[in-house]
């Protein structure tokens, strides 16, 4: 029995890479894990660099013959112009604080995922090319030089991060690792390396006003379409305002919540508060079928990207003349907003300092920016008592709340969304401590990665987020796992399907317009998705018994 | 005492080495952390496999109930389906159970692999390790087919919401066909 070979030696399952450290050991683009490379007409219709058909799977991926120099001079104009990246390449002593905060390294085991070596993988060519204990030791001094190699493995693992910043949080210096992808992904896109999910909606934003490329006509088409399943339920026809000039509120939200479950159902919360002000208290809001859009890939694309795709916010609200924006559920659209919008594209003077005109409430956390989120804005609505809820009508949801990554780490919103929950619903349970708030763990799919080729890295990556909401799940018996991000609400079906398939996704919205009672609605029998609400076919069944009897 | 008895006695041993093995399935770096790192929040694919281990071991030296392990080792065989391994290297460590328990027997009771009246009971085991390893296999394929349903689906949907968006998808009318009268 001794000669036969062991199960695992027939399996072959050791993988350790035992001889050669990470930096020694090549990338292998694997896939699942990788996503497709952006389309050659997306990347002309923005001007970005190299346009082409290629595939991260082939051996030649048609570079300019001068890469290397182009990827040099790109990292030396970065590390001048911007001093935290500056400080990020020297600061970090390897700690490890970070190593196993990461959701992709969780989820997938690979050590590269680690935010430290994602990290080194440019600060290995940082130190190579610009400091001089590199020049002189090399590899010694953890410097190497810009190869294929290198670049191929910059490319894996700068789309294999959501830029989400939990790593942050645990770092002693304070060293964003996100900022380092953004970085990482600007210069790839110097040579244009750049993914579809990400370079395609860039493109549609920048012609039509949205990543999906919906024209301003099927834009209100959709609002309308969602204003008939209203009348349906509630028994009123609303009446949303597009583009009107002088309105008092400018109303932007992602895109994705118009065009796709479950994020549709928050857009019709949205739709019904605004007629819930409009009808008691004479708010005039409006919608833009220009600035259309509240995402921004930009963001995952370049800074000047960033900032072009951004700055149709404050032109249309300056075109309109409106008091001051609100802005819908969003991630990344927030983190933009709340920290690059005023810098770029600012100062909006010819906003006011948003004051909600109901409750008197000042939004100071916006007085700069102009912009409000509306769990800010709900949440004070509610506070000051100023809308009519009927929370029992959530009743059947038993109700977690996922932090989305950008909101509660990017701006610090973390108990607005709660408040507006605990409102609307009777039944609401935090996840563990350690995977809410600011640790929070990721969706596994930001920052242009919600594509389908590369569902194992999402379902990877969802994986650590999955567990937390199968705890509750299990413990209280959570079936809706509520959101304040159009992505996660992309995303997150996915991942409660693979993970957890007992879950549902829902945005706070939703609930909040499930359970505002509209003037001179008629008794709701379902909730907005058009499914019945429990105990309304028992209580009718028991009225048309007792109007018989009366009979 | 047959086979069964003296085992179950190192049931924690077990699951302890069969973890330690599982855990070096990964490179290094990670196989420390797997180890390491108890919280079941921030370990999840620790605290999941181990509780599947937990389970298959009972069932080993117990009932052998397939769906108790099913379900148990479903989270497990579910992490490595989307773990960049292949599917040998996904299910193949339910098979490392024969090496721990070959081990087992040699240092502690080496009599009993010789002794013909309790060979067939080693056997016996190893077959029904072979049943659990059957069992990974099925969960696999499952969470195989799911990732590929999950793909179909983003791309079905891209499709036809495209072809909606052109005008290109007429739904029927709630009233039925409007078939005139020939």
């Amino acid at each position: 029995m001794s000669d036969l070979p062991k199960p695992e030696e027939m399996l072959k399952t050791d993988r350790r890479p035992s001889a050669t450290g990470w930096m020694d050991t090549p990338v292998e683009i694997k896939k699942g894990i990788a996503c497709y490379a952006g389309n050659p007409k997306s990347l002309e219709y923005v001007g970005l660099p190299n346009p082409r058909t290629w595939s991260c799977f082939d051996e030649d991926w048609q570079l300019p013959e001068n890469w290397q120099e182009i990827i040099h001079e790109g990292l030396k104009e970065r590390l001048e112009r911007f001093r935290s990246f500056k400080i990020f390449m020297d600061i970090c002593v390897r700690c490890g604080a970070c190593a196993d905060k990461c959701h992709f390294f969780i989820g997938t085991g690979d050590p590269k995922n680690m935010p430290v070596i994602r990290a080194e993988l440019i600060r290995s060519v940082y130190r190579n090319d610009f400091t001089k204990a590199g020049k002189i030791l090399g590899s010694l001094g953890g410097g190497r030089k810009m190869t294929m190699d290198v670049l191929k493995e910059w490319w894996s693992y700068f789309f294999q991060c959501t830029e989400c910043r939990r790593c942050s949080v645990f770092c002693p210096y304070g060293i964003d690792t996100a900022e380092i992808t953004i970085m990482g992904r600007e210069l790839l896109n110097l040579i244009g390396l750049n993914i579809d999910w990400i370079a395609t909606p860039v493109a549609n934003c920048y012609r039509t006003g949205n990543h999906l490329g919906i024209q301003p006509h099927a834009f209100k088409d959709m609002i309308d379409f969602f204003v008939d399943d209203i009348e349906e339920v509630t028994g009123l026809k609303l009446e949303p305002q597009f583009n009107k000039k002088g309105a008092d509120i400018l109303f932007i939200t992602p895109s994705g919540d118009v065009f796709a479950d479950p994020g549709t159902y928050t857009t019709m919360g949205y739709l019904m508060l605004f007629h819930f002000l409009k009808e008691k208290y004479g708010l005039d809001v409006t919608w833009s079928t220009y600035a259309s859009e509240g995402g921004n890939f930009g963001f995952f694309t370049s800074h000047e990207m960033m900032k072009r795709l951004n700055s149709k916010m404050y032109a249309e609200a300056k075109r309109l003349g409106v008091k001051w924006i609100l802005g819908g559920e969003c991630g990344h659209m927030w983190r933009v907003i709340h920290q690059y919008m005023d810098t770029m594209n600012g100062p909006a003077d010819f906003l006011e300092e948003p004051v909600n005109p109901i409750t008197g409430t000042k939004f100071e956390n916006a007085r700069s920016t102009k912009m409000v989120h509306i769990a800010e804005f709900t949440a004070d609505l509610i506070k000051h008592g100023k809308l009519d809820l009927d929370p029992s009508r959530n009743d059947h949801l038993r109700v977690t709340f996922h932090d989305s990554c950008n909101p509660a780490r990017g701006m610090g919103l973390l108990d607005e969304p709660r408040y507006v929950i605990n409102k609307v619903c009777n039944n609401f349970y935090e996840m563990p401590a350690n995977t809410i708030r600011e640790q929070t763990f990721c969706c596994g799919s930001g920052a242009g990665l919600n594509a389908g080729e590369n569902m194992e890295l999402r379902m990877a990556g969802g994986m650590p987020r999955a567990n937390a909401v199968k705890y509750v799940h299990e413990k209280y018996g959570v079936n809706m796992l509520a959101c304040i991000c159009a992505i996660d609400r992309a995303a997150l079906p996915a991942m409660t399907e693979y993970w957890i398939p007992e879950v549902d996704v829902t945005g706070v919205h939703e609930m909040v317009g499930n359970a505002l009672i509209l003037p001179g609605e008629q008794k709701r029998e379902t909730d907005l998705r058009l499914e019945p609400l429990p105990g309304v076919e028992a209580e009718t069944e028991d009225e048309a018994k007792e109007e018989e009897a009366d009979e | 005492m047959n086979l069964t008895a003296h085992l179950v006695r190192h049931k924690d041993a077990i699951v302890d080495r069969w973890f330690d093995m599982v855990a070096e399935t990964y490179p290094a770096d990670t196989a420390g952390f797997l180890k390491n790192k108890k919280d079941p929040f921030a370990n999840p694919v620790r605290k999941n496999t181990l509780a599947g281990m937990k389970t298959v071991v009972a069932e080993l030296f117990g009932g052998m109930d397939h769906e108790i392990i099913r379900k148990d080792l479903d989270p497990a065989i579910r992490i490595r389906a989307v773990q960049q391994f292949s599917p040998s290297e996904a299910v193949g460590f339910v098979f490392f159970l024969k090496t721990i328990v070959r081990d087992l027997l040699h240092k502690k009771y080496p009599q009993l692999l010789t002794d013909p009246e309790t060979l067939p009971a080693v056997l016996d085991l190893e077959s029904k390790i072979d049943e659990i390893g059957l069992i990974a296999v099925d969960i696999y394929v499952g969470c195989r087919e799911k990732i590929f349903d999950l793909k179909a689906k983003v791309e079905r949907n891209t499709v036809y919401k495209a072809f909606h968006r052109a005008g290109l998808v007429v739904e029927d009318p709630e009233d039925g066909p409007h078939i005139r009268p020939v």
